[in-house]
């Protein structure tokens, strides 16, 4: 049986949740501050997949679809630039 | 289930059955209504990164009194209803009514989980002396949380609204009632997903 592609996002998303839980409660990269900016990189890597594909975007006219993508580059950006520097 | 379609390209309405036509999900209003709240989410993420940057270690003191594993559960909750939500849509195009009701009614029942758990979190809060007032960042924690909360209730609402829609024939006018609703329920999973990083897990920026 195929696996729907939303299945596969969700699991992904799970995976995901359960790495950047890692790096929250250990020193997988030495310096906090790196494991900070991959956790705030999965997070929104994240956001992006429940914009695409949970929200359906993926599929929506080529605007819309830049602006959610545009959200989360700005957004998760300027948050890690925030963070680290 | 296993009649359900294999990918949302293949689960469009038949309004747009072609693959190259894009489909705007759901009612326009409520993409203007996401917008807003996503922009003021942005701003409040924002302005919460910044007042980390200037209390650092107080922040992270702050965020090891956090249950961590709270979040965590939360989370799951959060995706797996989004899951269900996108599930339920297609399985609605798939003029599959009853299967989509129930999976409704699964992810009305993650919803109320992560109600319970948030109960459950201030109220340990509120037992060990932490309020809203004790610092900024219990200030952000409360405020973000509290705001994000009353998204899951409402959402909850919608989902209720969607569980009774989705029985009946389908036709465009319910599809898109179907999309609206579940496109608010996932923004209240998206935003929760930058709230779990942002005051759960982040670290302290400081040197070691």
């Amino acid at each position: 049986m195929r696996i729907r592609r939303i299945t596969l996002v969700w699991l992904g998303l799970l995976v995901a949740t359960a790495i950047s839980w890692k790096f929250g409660h250990g020193s997988l990269l030495g310096d906090p501050r790196n494991a900070g900016v991959v956790i705030l990189a999965i997070a929104f890597i994240k956001i992006r997949f429940v914009i695409l594909d949970f929200m359906e975007l993926r599929h929506a006219p080529l605007g819309m679809r830049l602006g959610g993508e545009a959200w989360v580059i700005g957004v998760g950006g300027v948050l890690i630039a925030l963070y680290r520097f | 289930m296993n009649d359900l379609p294999h990918d949302s390209a293949d689960a469009r309405p038949a309004t747009s059955s072609v693959r190259s036509i894009p489909h705007v999900p759901g009612e326009s209003g409520i993409w203007i209504m996401i917008f807003g709240d996503m922009m003021v989410f942005s701003l409040m993420f924002i302005a919460f990164t910044l007042g980390r940057r200037d209390q650092t270690a107080l922040f992270e003191a702050s965020r090891l009194h956090l249950n961590q594993t709270y979040g965590l559960i939360n989370t799951v909750l959060m995706l797996s209803s989004s899951w269900c939500v996108a599930t339920a849509v297609q399985a609605t195009r798939a003029a599959l009514p009853h299967a989509a009701r129930s999976y409704l009614h699964v992810a009305l029942g993650c919803g109320l989980g992560f109600c319970a758990v948030k109960i459950l979190e201030y109220g340990e809060k509120f037992h060990a002396g932490i309020a809203i007032n004790s610092n900024d960042f219990f200030m952000y924690y409360f405020v973000f949380t509290g705001i994000h909360l009353l998204h899951v209730l409402i959402g909850m609402g919608v989902l209720i609204f969607m569980a009774r829609v989705a029985v009946g024939t389908v036709d465009a006018k319910r599809l898109g009632y179907m999309e609206s609703g579940a496109s608010f329920w996932h923004v209240v999973d998206l935003l929760w997903i930058a709230l779990f990083a942002l005051l759960y897990l982040l670290p302290a920026a400081a040197a070691p």
